[in-house]
Parts: C-alpha cells; sequence; structure tokens
C-alpha cells in the first residue's frame, strides 16, 4: 500500500540529528513495548509480515508523528484485538473481562534466549528456476495495491540491473494477508540514481532493493 | 441525528488522541491485562530486554569485522556466506537469519537503510538507534545520502561512490568497513574497538588508532 511508512525520497523531515551515547531506551516502557511485541508475536497467530502491515495501516498523520516504539504498539493492540486477545476496551482500561483467544504457546523467560537465538528464518525451498539472471534488464512493475507490498514508491516503474539473486523466501504480499507463504525468488536489483531521481542525481552514485520475483519485468 | 452523529464523532476522535498520549500508562495498562489473560510473562519481557542490553550488541559486529580484517579466509567466507561466517562465532537468531556482508574499498562506500520499515541485523548490531528508525534517514538516505553522511561528519574522498542498501526483503546487511591505516600486527580484540556501530551501517568509519585510545 502507498502508506505513511513508505519514505524513500520524502522531503522536509530536516536533518538526522543523532543523539550522542543513546542509550539503548528512552523510558521505561520502550522496554516494556519491545518485549510485549516480541511476546506477543511469540504466541504464533501473526506473521512479520501480517505485522508490518498492521504499523503501515496506522493513519499517515498518527504515524509520521509516532515513536517507533508507540508504532509498535500501535500496530500490536490491532492485532490483538483482529485476533480476539484482547478488546479495545480490555487495553484501554488494563482489565481482563472475557478470557479471549487461547494462544498457540505462550513464551516464557526460561525460553527467551533459546527464541531469540532462533529467530524465524524466511527462505524456503522453490522448485521452479529463477526468471532472471545476474546482468538482466529490468522494470519494477508499477502497481499499487492497497494491500501490503514490499516494492518502494521511488522504484516504481524505474528500470534497474539484477545484481544478485539472494534466495527463495516467502512472498510477504500474501503472507501479510493469511494466504500462505507462497515463496518466490528474490533479487538484488541496482539502480543509477538519475533512473530514480533524475537531474542533477549523481550518476555514479547507486541504490539496490531487494525484490521479489512477482514485483518484476524483463525488459 | 445529524448533530448528535458528529459529536460521537468528535468524542471518539478526541479519545483516540488521549490514548496515546501518556505512552508509560498505555503500555503498562496492556502489559498488565495481557499478563492477567496468561498470555504474556512479564519476566520473559525482562529477560529480552536484559538480551538486547547487555547481550546482543554493535560488539559482536565488531568482532565479526575485526576477524574479517585479520583473517582473508575468514573475510572470503564472509563475502560468500555472510549468515554462515557470522554465526561460526556465536552470532545468530532474530534479525540475523539472512545476513549478507559487504565491504567498503576505496572506490565504493556502502550505506544501509530500511525506508519501508526499520529493518537492521539486530544479531550483530542489537537494536537499532532512533534516528535509524525515524522519518528523516529513512527518506534521506535514497535521495542525499551524500548530505546524510556529511551530518555524520563523514566526508568521502573524491573517486568513491556511494551505493545505498535499501533493505526491502528479509536480508541483513553488515557493512565491512575499511581497516584503518597504522594498524598493522594489530590483534582482532584490538582492531575490535576502532569498530564503530555507524561504521557498520555506513553512516561512520571505523575510527583511528588515535581516535581509537
Amino acid at each position: 500500500m502507498n502508506g505513511p511508512h513508505d519514505l524513500g525520497g520524502f522531503q522536509g523531515f530536516g536533518p538526522v540529528n543523532p543523539e550522542p551515547n543513546e542509550p539503548y531506551f528512552h523510558g521505561e516502557w520502550e522496554k516494556r513495548a519491545l518485549g510485549l511485541t516480541l511476546c506477543c508475536g511469540a504466541m504464533g497467530h501473526w506473521t512479520i509480515d501480517e505485522s508490518r502491515h498492521a504499523r503501515e495501516c496506522i493513519p499517515p498523520a498518527n504515524y509520521l508523528a509516532a515513536s517507533y516504539y508507540e508504532i509498535w504498539i500501535r500496530a500490536l493492540e490491532v492485532l490483538l484485538e483482529r485476533h480476539g486477545f484482547a478488546s479495545r476496551t480490555e487495553m484501554d482500561e488494563g482489565r481482563k473481562q472475557t478470557p479471549g483467544t487461547t494462544p498457540k504457546r505462550v513464551l516464557v523467560a526460561d525460553n527467551v534466549a533459546a527464541v531469540l537465538a532462533k529467530g524465524a528464518p524466511c527462505d524456503r525451498a522453490l522448485e521452479r528456476q529463477p526468471a532472471f539472471r545476474p546482468g538482466d534488464r529490468v522494470r519494477l512493475r508499477n502497481i499499487n495495491p492497497a494491500t501490503h507490498n514490499r516494492i518502494p514508491r521511488y522504484a516504481k516503474g524505474k528500470m534497474g540491473v539484477i545484481e544478485s539473486l539472494q534466495g527463495s523466501f516467502v512472498y510477504p504480499d500474501d503472507n501479510a494477508h493469511g494466504k500462505g507463504e507462497n515463496p518466490q525468488w528474490v533479487y538484488t536489483v541496482v539502480f543509477a540514481a538519475p533512473e530514480l531521481w533524475g537531474e542533477g542525481a549523481d550518476p555514479a552514485q547507486t541504490i539496490s532493493i531487494d525484490a521479489w520475483e512477482p514485483y518484476l519485468e524483463r525488459l | 441525528m445529524s448533530d448528535h452523529h458528529h459529536h460521537h464523532d468528535h468524542d471518539h476522535d478526541h479519545h483516540h488522541d488521549n490514548r496515546y498520549s501518556d505512552m508509560e500508562a498505555r503500555v503498562k495498562a496492556l502489559e498488565t491485562v495481557l499478563t492477567e489473560k496468561g498470555l504474556v510473562d512479564p519476566q520473559a519481557i525482562d529477560a529480552i530486554v536484559e538480551t538486547y542490553e547487555t547481550r546482543v550488541g554493535p560488539r559482536n559486529g565488531a568482532r565479526v569485522v575485526a576477524k574479517a580484517w585479520t583473517e582473508p579466509e575468514f573475510a572470503d567466507w564472509l563475502k560468500r556466506d555472510a549468515t554462515a561466517a557470522i554465526a561460526s562465532l556465536g552470532f545468530t537468531g532474530r534479525q540475523g537469519e539472512h545476513m549478507r556482508a559487504v565491504f567498503n574499498t576505496p572506490e565504493q562506500h556502502h550505506l544501509i537503510v530500511c525506508t519501508l520499515c526499520s529493518c537492521y541485523p539486530w544479531a550483530v548490531l542489537g537494536l537499532p538507534p532512533v534516528w535509524y528508525k525515524a522519518p528523516a534517514y529513512r527518506s534521506r538516505a535514497v535521495i542525499d545520502p551524500k548530505g546524510v553522511l556529511e551530518e555524520f561528519g563523514v566526508t568521502l574522498p573524491e573517486g568513491t561512490s556511494i551505493r545505498v542498501w535499501d533493505s526491502t526483503a528479509e536480508l541483513r546487511y553488515l557493512v565491512v568497513p575499511m581497516r584503518p591505516e597504522g594498524t598493522d600486527g594489530w590483534s582482532a580484540e584490538a582492531l575490535a574497538d576502532l569498530v564503530t556501530r555507524d561504521s557498520m551501517i555506513g553512516t561512520g568509519l571505523a575510527l583511528s588508532p588515535e581516535a581509537g585510545r
């Protein structure tokens, strides 16, 4: 979707302002927000793709005004409500009213180290051959679904070159919406800056994205 | 009826805005109800926080880089199969499942961003800093990388081109900065002190021996 998350090339946000010796967390609530997001994800009722889409669906004015952990919490609440774990009222009041959905599993402290060290690999074997090879010239499809998609707006319709085949991975466009993993080949596609940004862009500068095969058309 | 409807909408909006005005209270309420429902274990949250405050951070990535600087075979492995090479040092897991290492050279400087969210190689760099997740960096890294680097105090020599990697899929990138001059014979352990977090994102360079002291 063309949501507020798709920020590449957006202008007007000012300088980056890195904070010297930045602490890991700004306030106790950020620690809890991180932990809650990971613990709820570990219940296994939604995928990382569904989580990302929930964040993208935050109304633009709210998304751009929020800190990143606030974005996570807003999306987490949507997911908890959607999957029947907690109602808006329960989350507003901090009090249980009904039991709600029974989780597949609950992450307990003793399992945290193992779960984090294991991660959640999303590469999947694929029998069919990749359609493109390194060196192939391609165009990023100009598609604008209102659903989850990982083509940044700045690359849509632009011409690039396949630099490498990165493997086959879960396809977020389907997985975010409960349509299965439908794995696809993923390629690194390189663009010259002038192709993306036009006049005045440095021709020696390059930008790459990682694109699933259905995003690409051959030139 | 129409007036009533508008009034209701106004109340709703007002309520909605207030919902996130006090994040401490908001998150506390959420943790309370989820704990009461048996969905989260507060001690698991403590363990997650402790992991990223004390064990998983840029020190991991610095060890990878220093090893690549001192052992050509390891550097080679890191180029070919970063996930396995990094895992050999014990750095695996969440947001490090599919790693790629990109090596800076005098000709090319690499810069990593995630314009669509906040993809970051947690297993080697820990949690991303606020600026990495904020709109200014995400929007500008792809259209004005040179300007962004200048804000970080990095000016590249004439003839060094910039390559920006937008992490739009599940690959996570680690920049291997160039080894600073004047470090011949240094141990990997000493070299790791010169490898900053920003140098592994590409918004910095490795420290010089003088700056590292």
